[in-house]
């Protein structure tokens, strides 16, 4: 419980809640970007003599990916595709900067119901990685453009991450490589099936993808 | 006893000071000189001496406006404790008669702008009262929070220094209700990114297209008010930022007077380099200040 923990932890969190109030892609990327670097460095912040060389080499694998070569995968995604901004949720954006807390009360009520066997980084540390686990999958149900679901699966990943750096323990760290393997191939994959998408398609709005191209031409052709 | 009262002297005499602080700042950022530092004081003095005109349109409403919220903005000055040392009247959950006092002040400048019959000034106040619907809110939790760290219920208890030391575990905290508070500062005092004070044009003014038809007088009262009600909240950040600062008392005003202007300083940088919102984007900029304030009440409620 020490409190610069705390305020890495309430960073993260406001992270969530500008990345649901923002419209701009970019600056949705540099938001999971910095939360990826600021999560990286958790497992770090804690008393220097439990720190272990595996720790600080999977802390740097995380940072490396997810604040570098994540957003630079990703911003040559935006550019290829030609997006700047996300359409309007439904609801606006000030319902779902509300549903975000809203979130974020519900994530600390179920953080209660758990037993902690071991001490955290910061006691605010699992509901806000529930909480960004929750925004994620918020993101990606709530917004329409294919790029923006992809921001949505790596802010759930952070998620993820923060729950496995808080608790220090060096197993939770080994699976959270594999899951950084899994992660990195996906937002890969992504990357060039957004740009095959916008080519064919002229967007990524998701919504119009069920329409089929030849159900559009006959449409025409009427 | 004295003491208290020479404070309170003194806040009424310096509170419309700020705002030639705040002119000058934003002056200096454009590259013009600027109306002189006691323009607002000059201004009060110049319309107390002129008689005011009123519509045949208008009742006692419009009389009893400016009045009635310049005596709750000053009442409520009563509840602010100044550099650290208590209110001149404090009492448990005084919190709640703060907040429903300006509440007051705000619904009889409505009533006042409603009665003139003009509908420029009923959208003024309807825009008002929207804006305040999140705004309100967001100072409830905001001193709510501020309750539960200290376990005291009333502005004096929250602000005296003997509380202080415990605030510093809580720092993260103190944080998310410097900026709740600060985004309300800022709405309520009408400034920029909410509000425009220099505006002139009725369609995009909020605070100012009410109070045009106020000539004279009443127009000194609700400049003078505005004044007040800029201290008021100046109050609530300075002393929290000023939190554990303890020494003597006269060093202690001095550095809180001190404080206050670099905030009207902050102010006017704000000013200067933001640009004010649209009209739309108004509800969200104050929704962040909710959702701050949610969010640490959640926080501290652990």
């Amino acid at each position: 419980m020490n409190n610069l923990g705390d305020f890495v932890v309430i960073i993260v969190l406001l992270m969530n809640l500008m990345m649901l109030s923002s419209s701009r892609i970019r600056t949705c990327i540099r938001i999971v970007a910095g939360q990826g670097i600021l999560i990286g460095c958790m497992p770090l912040l804690n008393d220097f003599h439990l720190i272990l060389p595996g720790m600080v080499i999977s802390a740097s694998l995380s940072i490396i990916l997810k604040g570098f070569v994540f957003p630079w995968l990703l911003f040559r995604a935006v550019q290829e595709a030609n997006i700047k901004k996300e359409v309007e949720p439904v609801g606006g954006y000030p319902l779902s900067l509300l549903i975000g807390v809203m979130i974020f009360a519900l994530s600390f009520w179920l953080s209660t119901r758990l037993v902690y066997t071991k001490p955290l980084v910061s006691h605010l540390a699992a509901p806000v990685s529930f909480a960004t686990f929750f925004t994620g999958a918020f993101i990606i149900v709530s917004r329409m453009k294919a790029i923006t679901q992809v921001i949505g699966y790596l802010l759930l990943e952070n998620g993820i991450y923060l729950f496995g750096a808080a608790f220090l323990s060096e197993q939770s760290l080994l699976v959270e490589l594999a899951i950084l393997l899994d992660i990195f191939v996906a937002v890969f994959v992504m990357g060039i099936a957004i740009f095959h998408i916008s080519r064919e398609f002229d967007h990524i709005d998701t919504q119009k993808l069920s329409e089929l191209k030849d159900s559009i031409i006959s449409k025409q052709d009427i | 006893m004295y003491l208290k009262i020479a404070q309170f002297i003194l806040i009424l005499i310096l509170s419309p000071f700020l705002f030639g602080v705040i002119n000058r700042t934003k002056a200096f950022f454009a590259g013009r000189k600027g109306s002189p530092l006691l323009q607002l004081y000059y201004d009060i003095f110049k319309l107390l001496r002129k008689g005011a005109v009123y519509s045949t349109t208008t009742s006692k409403f419009f009389i009893a406006g400016p009045i009635v919220s310049l005596s709750a903005v000053l009442t409520a000055l009563l509840l602010i404790p100044f550099a650290g040392q208590p209110a001149l009247i404090s009492f448990d959950g005084d919190i709640v008669l703060f907040i429903y006092l300006l509440g007051l002040a705000r619904f009889f400048t409505v009533l006042a702008a409603l009665d003139t019959g003009s509908s420029f000034e009923g959208m003024g106040a309807s825009r008002e009262v929207q804006f305040a619907m999140f705004v309100e809110p967001a100072l409830f939790l905001s001193l709510a929070v501020l309750t539960r760290i200290t376990g005291q219920s009333s502005l004096s208890g929250i602000f005296s220094n003997a509380r202080m030391s415990s605030w510093v575990t809580y720092d993260p905290l103190i944080i998310l209700v410097l900026g709740a508070l600060f985004i309300v500062f800022l709405a309520e005092n009408s400034r920029i990114p909410v509000d425009d004070p220099n505006t002139h044009l009725e369609l995009t003014m909020i605070h100012e297209v009410m109070v045009l038809d106020h000539g004279g007088v009443d127009f000194a009262y609700i400049m003078y008010s505005a004044g007040i009600k800029f201290w008021l909240f100046g109050t609530l950040l300075v002393g929290i930022f000023l939190k554990g600062y303890s020494c003597g008392q006269v060093t202690a005003s001095v550095v809180f007077i001190l404080g206050m202007i670099l905030l009207a300083v902050i102010v006017g940088i704000v000013e200067s380099t933001l640009a004010r919102l649209r009209l739309l984007k108004v509800p969200h900029f104050l929704i962040v200040a909710l959702a701050l304030a949610i969010v640490a009440l959640i926080i501290s409620m652990r």
